[in-house]
C-alpha cells in the first residue's frame, strides 16, 4: 500500500491531526517526478510545505492534493511511514485550504466520492463474494421450518433491510407486515444463523414499539412463539437486549422498549449492558488522547482504563459469548436486538456467528459475514463514518464497526490458529472503511446502494483483497470444522491493538511479520521443497534411473546441514 | 467426581455471591463417599524424603466452569512437601502424563513454596501462624508460585486435623536451621555423578580458570586480572574465592577493607569499556577513619581513572534508584492480584484490572530497571565509558542491573548455557543472598525481597519482545523461577559461595535443566517438554556485537535510533519501554487461574504448530536420506509429540487439568458506572420520532 499517503475521508481514524503549513521559499528542488497515483486519480494542486511531524519535528516536503488523497513527498531521507490528514484549521494558504476541504468533503460541495471515479481493475470481482441465496443454502436453508421470502424485494416492508429475508415457514407475509408495524423502523425478527445440528437459531431485529403505555401486539407475540417452536424446543425463547436495562426502559418514552415477561410468556429477556454509539465515540476519542501524539508513559494502565475502551470490548464479547453459548448448547434459540438493530445487534450476531461457525473465520467467509450482517442489514456506514461529509461533530458518527473489528482482533489474538486471515487483513478493511476508494462501505443500506448503482459504478474492497489473498493469510491457520471458539472476555487477556491504534508512532514499531510467523514460513518453504525433492526421487526410482537426481535449483538456505546430502 | 454446587454463570443475571467458604453441601458429598474410599494413591517419596504427618478424608476443591467440586483424598506433609493424594489421578490420559512435572506433582507444594496459610473459621478467613487454639474447617494455602489450594477438613477426624494443620504450619513457618534444609538429606541419599561435558556446560565461576576464560571471551584480559587473594575465604566470606579486578590493583588493597571499596569486574564490552561493581565502605562516625577511607578511595579511583582505563561513570544504586523496600511492597501487592480464591474474586477485580496493576507499581519497577540498564548500555556502547555500580553490599541491585546489561549487550548471555553462566557469575558468585531474599529459613520476613524474580521478569520482557534473540523461551524462565523453591537444586539456597562451600561437602546439583540425558530422573520435565523450553526460533548466536555507527550521548536518541533500525538478534538488544510494551508475564502469573485459561489458544497454539512443522520437515529429511542411501521405503513416521495441539490450553505445560469442558467462561460481574459519561450513556442512539410507525 502507498506509504506516506492518506485518504481524505478518514474523519474517524486516529491519525487525524491538523498540520501547520508554512510556505518556504528557499527550496527549489525539482519535484516533477510522479507521485503514486491510482487509475482515475487526478492531481488538483501541490505546494511546498514544512510538515510539523509530531515524532520527528519539522520535515521539508511538497504536499500534493489529488481527488483521492493528500500526499507528502519528503525531501529528507529518513521519512518514516507517516500519514497525516487535515482538519479545517489551516490558515496561511487560503486556496490550498479551500481545495482541500472541497475534495476532502466532496458531498458538501456536490462532488462525487472518489469511489465513483476510481478506475482500478482487478482480476476478481468482489461484488460476487456475497450471494444471499448461496449463503443461506450453505446454512441448509430453506428447510421445513424456515423459508426465504421476497416480501422486501422493493424494500417496501423495511427500507433498511436487504431484499431477501429468512423467516419462519409458519409465518405468512401478512403476518410479517403486521409484525413490522410493531418493530422500530419495521426491522422485524429475521434469521441470521441456524445451528446445523440442533437447529436453534440466531434471530435479529429492532426493539418492539411498546411505548409508555405498554402497547401489545398479538402478532409480534405469536411470531416470537413461532420462532421458538421451529426447533421444537420446550424452553423459553431467549431474548438478548444489547442495551443496559436503564436505557431500554428510557426508550419507552420515545415509543420503544423491550419485551416484558408478563406479555411474552414464552420468552426470557436479558440485558447485555452494552452502551450506545455516543459512549463508544467518546471512549475512542480518549484512546486517541492517550496514544497521540505521545504515548502516555507513567500512568499508561490507569489512562487506558479510564478510556473504558477495553471494557466496552469486554462487554460486547461477553454478550456475543452468551449468544453463542445459548445456541451451541442447544438450550434455546436467541433473539438479539438493541434499539434499531443496526449497531450493537450487528456486533453481537456477527461475533456470535464467528464463534459458532468456522466458515466465517476464512477470508471469504469473513467477507460474507461483513457483507451480510453489516452491509446488507443496514449498519449505517455512511452516517457512522461520515464519508465525504464535513460535519465532523455529527452525533451520528461512531466507531461501531471499528469496535467489531477490534473484537475480532482480540479473538484472533487469543486463537492464533483459528483464523485464515491475518492482522493485515483487518487493518486494510479499516483503512478502506474510511478511504472511499471502494464502494463496499458507502451508504447506509441496500436500498440506497441500489439507487446509486454502487456495484456497477464502484469497485469492491474484496476485489483488492481477493486478488492478493496470499498477503492476508495467516500461516498458522488450521481449519477446524465445527469448533466453537469462546474467547476469554477478561481484562487480563484483552489488550489495546497497538499495531492499529499506535501504528504511526515510530517508537512503537512492532516487528512485521512477527518472528514466530517468519520462522514458520521458512519451515513451510522447506517442507514444500522437501516434498518436491521426494517426489523427484520417487520419480527417479520408478523410472529405474540409477544415477542420483540432479540437485534442485534452489538449495535451502535455512538448514545448511541438509545440503550436505545433495 | 463428587457433587457440584453451582455458582456463577447464568446469562447476564446476577450470580449468587459465593464466599470462599464452601460450595459443596455435606449432603452432596456423602452420596458419593463409597466410591472414594476404595481408591488409594500411593505417596511418592524422593530419596531422603520422610513422611511427617497425614490426614485422611480431606476434600480438595477443584474449580471447573465456575463451579467447584471436591475430590477426596489424603493430605500429607513430608520434610520436602505438602501433598494431596486424590483419587482422580488415574483419570489422566496419555497426553497429559507425558508432560507431567517429574519433581513436583500437580498436588504437591514444596515447603519452601508455601507463602501464606489461611484457615476458615465460621466462614471467616484468617491467617494461620504459631500455636492454634482452634482448628479451622478449611485450609487455604497460597503458594509462592501463585497456586492456591483449598482443603476442606470438615470430614476429617479431629486429631488428624490437629496433627496435619499444626504440622504444616510448623514445617512451613517456623524458623529453620540451614542444616535442616531438605537439600542435605536429598544429597546424602542420592549418588551424585556430575556428568558434564565441559564444552557445553554452565560455567560455575568457582575456579580461577573459569574467570580467566570469561576474561578471554570478553577480551577483558588486557586490563583486568583474575585474583585468588580470597582463596579459602581468607579476606572475606562475602566475596567468591576468585574474582577479577583491574590489573594495577594491589592485593593489599583488596584486604584493606575486606573487599569493600574495590572495583570488581563484571564484564567487558567489545569496545573495551567495562562494567564494574563496588560495595560501599563501612559507615563510620570517626573523622580519622573517614579520612583514611577517603584517601583509600582516592587511590583506587586514581588507578581506574588513568589510561588505559576509560572514563568512569559511577552509578549509585543504593541512592535514589530503587529501594529493596519498594520492590518488596510492589511485589506483595502485585502477587495478590493472582492469588485468587474463587471465580467471583476474579471477575470482581477484572474490571479494575489495569488500575490495580498500576497501583502495585511492579510493571513500573520493571520499566525503571530496564531503563537504567539501557542508560548504562548507552554509556558503554556509545560513549565508551566504564560504569562502576555502587551498592552497599553489591549483591542485590548490582546483580540485577549488571546481568540485565549483559543480557542486552552480550548475545552469549542469551543462549541457555550463557544465561546460566551469567546467573552463576553475577548472582550465585556475586553473593546474592538467596537464602534471605527467598526467606527459605523463615527467619526474617523483612529480608524477603524478590530481586531475582524481578530480574527474571525483566528478562522475560526482552524474551517476549524479541523471541528470536534468545535460545530459551518464557517456559524456561518460568521453570527457573519455580526452581527457586525446590530444595533439590542447591543453586538458590545459599547466601554466598562461602556459605555453600562450608556446608556442602559433595558437589550438589546445580540449576535444573542442565543435566545430561543419561539421568532422566533429574530433569525437571520430561524431554518432550524440552521443545517448549528451548527456543525453536533461536538460530545459533555466535557473532559478536557489531559496532554501531556514531551514537549520540543522549539516552532518548540512543534508544530511538536503535529502535528505528532493523533488529540484529546477534547484537545489541534493547527493550521497548513505552507503556503498552511492558506486560504481565502471563505464563508465570496467570497459569493457575482457570478463568484465564484459553482453551485451544494462546501462544502455545502457534508454538505447537511450529513444532509439528519441525517434525514434519525432519521426517521428510530422513525420508530423503533413506531414499538416497538405501533406495528403500521409509520407515514409519516418528510419533507426534503434541497430538491435537489445537486442544491444548493456553496454560500448557502448566495446569493441565484445570479445565476440560469447552464451555465458555462468562464474567459474572461486568458493568461499572461510567462516571462522567453518564449523561451520554442515557442518550438515545439517535433521536427518532417514532410517532408515525
Amino acid at each position: 500500500m502507498a506509504s506516506s499517503s492518506t485518504s481524505k475521508y478518514n474523519s474517524h481514524s486516529l491519525e487525524n491531526e491538523s498540520i501547520k503549513r508554512t510556505s518556504r521559499d528557499g527550496v527549489t528542488r525539482d519535484l516533477s517526478e510522479a507521485i503514486p497515483r491510482l487509475p482515475g486519480e487526478t492531481l488538483i494542486t501541490d505546494k511546498e510545505v514544512i510538515y510539523i511531524c509530531p515524532f520527528n519535528g519539522p520535515i521539508k516536503g511538497r504536499v500534493y492534493i489529488t481527488n483521492y488523497r493528500l500526499y507528502l513527498r519528503s525531501l529528507e531521507m529518513d521519512m518514516r511511514n507517516l500519514r497525516f490528514a487535515l482538519k479545517q484549521e489551516g490558515h496561511s494558504r487560503r486556496d490550498m485550504f479551500e481545495i482541500l476541504t472541497r475534495y476532502a468533503f466532496p458531498l458538501a460541495h456536490s462532488l462525487p466520492l472518489f469511489a465513483f471515479l476510481n478506475e482500478e481493475k482487478f482480476n476478481v470481482d468482489g461484488w460476487t463474494v456475497y450471494n444471499p441465496v448461496e449463503e443461506y443454502r450453505r446454512q441448509g436453508l430453506p428447510n421445513h421450518h424456515w423459508r426465504i421470502t421476497f416480501i422486501n424485494k422493493c424494500y417496501e416492508l423495511c427500507d433498511t433491510y436487504p431484499a431477501l429475508l429468512v423467516v419462519p415457514y409458519r409465518a405468512s407475509d401478512d403476518d410479517l407486515r403486521r409484525v413490522a408495524t410493531f418493530r422500530s423502523r419495521n426491522r422485524i425478527p429475521v434469521l441470521s444463523w441456524i445451528h446445523p445440528e440442533n437447529k436453534t437459531v440466531i434471530v435479529r431485529c429492532s426493539q418492539p414499539l411498546v411505548g409508555m403505555s405498554g402497547k401489545r401486539n398479538k402478532d409480534d407475540e405469536k411470531y416470537l412463539d413461532i420462532i421458538r417452536e421451529t426447533n421444537r424446543q420446550i424452553s423459553k425463547l431467549t431474548i438478548y437486549d444489547a442495551r443496559p436495562s436503564v436505557n431500554a426502559v428510557a426508550n419507552k418514552a420515545t415509543g420503544g422498549g423491550y419485551e416484558s415477561d408478563d406479555v411474552y410468556h414464552n420468552a426470557e429477556l436479558f440485558f447485555l449492558d452494552i452502551h450506545n454509539i455516543h459512549v463508544m465515540r467518546e471512549s475512542l476519542k480518549k484512546v486517541k488522547d492517550i496514544v497521540y501524539p505521545n504515548v502516555e508513559e507513567s500512568h499508561w494502565l490507569s489512562s487506558l482504563e479510564s478510556t473504558h475502551w477495553l471494557e466496552h470490548i469486554k462487554l460486547v464479547l461477553t454478550g456475543a459469548i452468551q449468544v453463542a453459548d445459548k445456541v451451541s448448547s442447544g438450550k434455546s434459540s436467541v433473539l438479539v436486538h438493541c434499539s434499531d438493530g443496526w449497531d450493537r445487534t450487528a456486533q453481537l450476531t456477527s461475533l456470535a456467528m464467528l464463534m459458532l461457525d468456522s466458515f466465517y473465520r476464512s477470508i471469504e467467509g469473513f467477507e460474507i459475514l461483513v457483507q451480510k450482517e453489516w452491509i446488507s442489514f443496514g449498519h449505517k456506514f455512511s452516517s457512522r463514518i461520515g464519508h465525504g461529509d464535513k460535519n465532523h461533530t455529527d452525533a451520528d458518527r461512531s466507531p461501531i464497526f471499528l469496535q467489531f473489528i477490534d473484537c475480532v482482533w482480540q479473538m484472533s489474538k487469543q486463537f492464533p490458529t483459528a483464523f485464515e486471515f491475518n492482522e493485515r487483513f483487518l487493518i486494510i478493511i479499516l483503512d478502506h472503511l474510511y478511504s472511499c476508494r471502494f464502494g463496499t462501505f458507502l451508504f447506509n443500506c441496500e436500498s440506497a446502494r441500489e439507487r446509486q448503482q454502487v456495484t456497477e459504478r464502484t469497485v469492491s474492497l474484496w476485489s483488492l483483497i481477493n486478488s492478493n489473498k496470499e498477503k492476508f493469510k495467516n500461516p498458522f491457520y488450521t481449519k477446524e470444522i465445527n469448533r466453537v471458539l469462546y474467547p476469554v472476555a477478561s481484562m487480563r487477556h484483552l489488550e489495546l491493538w497497538v499495531n492499529y491504534y499506535i501504528r504511526w508512532n515510530p517508537r512503537i514499531k512492532q516487528q512485521q511479520p512477527n518472528p514466530v510467523e517468519q520462522r514458520y514460513m521458512e519451515l513451510l518453504a522447506l517442507r514444500d521443497e522437501y516434498i518436491k525433492r521426494l517426489e523427484e526421487l520417487q520419480l527417479a526410482n520408478s523410472t529405474k534411473l540409477s544415477e542420483p537426481p540432479t540437485s534442485p535449483s534452489s538449495p535451502s538456505q535455512m538448514m545448511p546441514h541438509v545440503q550436505t546430502h545433495f | 467426581m463428587l457433587g457440584k454446587g453451582v455458582v456463577g454463570g447464568g446469562g447476564g443475571t446476577k450470580a449468587p455471591k459465593p464466599s470462599f467458604v464452601s460450595y459443596v453441601r455435606p449432603e452432596e458429598i456423602h452420596t458419593n463417599e463409597k466410591e472414594v474410599t476404595e481408591k488409594e494413591v500411593t505417596l511418592h517419596l524422593l530419596p531422603g524424603e520422610q513422611l511427617l504427618c497425614e490426614a485422611s478424608t480431606v476434600l480438595k476443591y477443584v474449580q471447573e466452569d465456575s463451579c467447584q467440586h471436591g475430590v477426596y483424598g489424603r493430605l500429607v506433609c513430608t520434610d520436602f512437601k505438602i501433598a494431596f493424594l486424590g483419587d482422580d489421578e488415574s483419570a489422566l490420559d496419555n497426553d497429559e502424563t507425558q508432560f507431567k512435572n517429574k519433581v513436583i506433582g500437580e498436588n504437591d507444594i514444596t515447603l519452601h513454596c508455601v507463602d501464606q496459610i489461611y484457615g476458615v473459621f465460621d466462614e471467616k478467613k484468617k491467617t494461620l501462624f504459631g500455636q492454634l487454639k482452634k482448628y479451622p474447617e478449611k485450609l487455604i494455602i497460597h503458594c509462592k508460585d501463585l497456586r492456591v489450594f483449598h482443603f476442606c477438613l470438615r470430614y476429617t477426624k479431629e486429631e488428624e486435623v490437629k496433627r496435619i494443620v499444626s504440622g504444616i504450619i510448623h514445617h512451613t513457618q517456623a524458623p529453620k536451621l540451614l542444616k535442616r534444609l531438605f537439600l542435605f538429606s536429598y544429597a546424602t541419599a542420592t549418588q551424585n555423578n556430575t556428568a558434564a561435558d565441559p564444552k557445553n556446560h554452565t560455567v560455575m565461576f568457582d575456579t580461577l580458570k573459569d574467570w580467566c576464560w570469561e576474561l578471554e571471551r570478553t577480551k577483558g584480559n588486557m586490563k583486568y586480572k583474575a585474583v585468588s587473594v580470597n582463596e579459602g575465604y581468607k579476606v572475606c566470606e562475602r566475596l567468591p574465592a576468585y574474582f577479577v579486578v583491574p590489573t594495577p590493583l594491589a592485593e593489599e588493597d583488596v584486604q584493606r577493607f575486606q573487599g569493600h571499596g574495590i572495583p570488581i569486574w563484571c564484564w567487558s564490552c567489545h569496545n573495551g569499556s567495562a562494567l564494574l561493581k563496588m560495595s560501599a565502605l563501612p559507615k563510620e562516625q570517626d573523622d580519622g577513619i573517614l579520612q583514611i577511607q577517603k584517601s583509600f578511595l582516592d587511590g583506587i579511583y586514581k588507578t581506574i581513572h588513568r589510561p588505559p582505563y576509560e572514563i568512569v561513570k559511577t552509578e549509585d544504586l543504593s541512592g535514589n534508584f530503587l529501594s529493596l523496600q519498594e520492590i518488596q511492597t510492589a511485589y506483595s501487592k502485585f502477587k495478590q492480584l493472582f492469588l485468587i480464591d474463587n471465580s467471583t474474586e476474579f471477575w470482581d477485580t477484572d474490571i479494575k484490572w489495569f488500575s490495580l496493576l498500576e497501583s502495585s507499581s511492579w510493571l513500573d519497577i520493571i520499566r525503571r530497571c530496564l531503563k537504567k540498564a539501557i542508560e548504562i548500555t548507552e554509556c558503554m556502547e556509545a560513549q565508551n565509558m566504564n560504569i562502576l555500580l555502587l551498592e552497599e553490599n553489591a549483591s542485590d541491585l548490582c546483580c540485577l542491573i549488571s546481568s540485565l546489561v549483559q543480557v542486552m549487550m552480550d548475545p552469549h548471555c542469551r543462549t541457555r548455557i550463557g544465561f546460566q553462566s551469567l546467573v552463576q557469575k553475577e548472582w550465585v558468585m556475586g553473593g546474592h543472598c538467596f537464602l534471605d531474599r527467598c526467606n527459605h529459613l523463615r527467619q526474617s520476613d523483612k529480608e524477603e525481597v524478590p530481586v531475582f524474580q524481578l530480574f527474571l521478569d525483566c528478562v522475560w520482557q526482552l524474551v517476549h519482545q524479541h523471541p528470536p534473540a534468545f535460545e530459551f523461551t518464557e517456559t524456561y524462565l518460568t521453570v527457573l523461577s519455580d526452581s527457586l523453591y525446590i530444595p533439590i537444586f542447591s543453586t538458590f539456597f545459599f547466601n554466598s559461595p562461602h556459605q555453600k562451600d562450608t556446608n556442602v561437602h559433595q558437589r550438589q546439583l546445580s540449576l535444573p535443566l542442565t543435566q545430561s540425558k543419561s539421568s532422566p530422573k533429574r530433569g525437571f520435565f520430561r524431554e518432550e517438554t524440552d521443545h517448549l523450553i528451548k527456543n525453536l526460533l533461536g538460530k545459533r548466536i555466535s557473532k559478536l556485537i557489531n559496532s554501531s555507527d556514531e551514537l549520540q550521548d543522549n539516552f532518548r536518541e540512543f534508544y530511538d535510533s536503535w529502535h528505528s533500525k532493523p533488529t540484529d538478534y546477534h547484537g545489541l538488544l534493547l527493550p521497548h519501554i513505552e507503556g503498552p510494551e511492558i506486560r504481565v508475564w502471563a505464563q508465570r502469573y496467570l497459569r493457575w487461574i482457570p478463568e484465564a485459561q484459553i482453551l485451544g489458544g494462546g501462544t502455545v497454539a502457534t508454538m505447537s504448530k511450529l513444532l509439528e512443522m519441525m517434525e514434519e520437515v525432519q521426517s521428510l529429511q530422513e525420508k530423503i536420506d533413506e531414499r538416497h542411501h538405501s533406495q528403500e521405503d521409509p520407515q514409519a513416521e516418528p510419533p507426534c509429540l503434541l497430538r491435537n495441539s489445537a486442544r491444548l490450553s493456553s496454560l500448557f505445560p502448566f495446569a493441565l487439568l484445570q479445565r476440560h469442558s469447552s464451555k465458555p467462561i462468562l464474567p459474572t460481574s461486568g458493568w461499572k458506572a461510567l462516571g462522567d459519561e453518564e449523561d451520554l450513556a442515557k442518550r438515545e442512539d439517535e433521536f427518532v420520532d417514532l410517532g408515525d410507525v
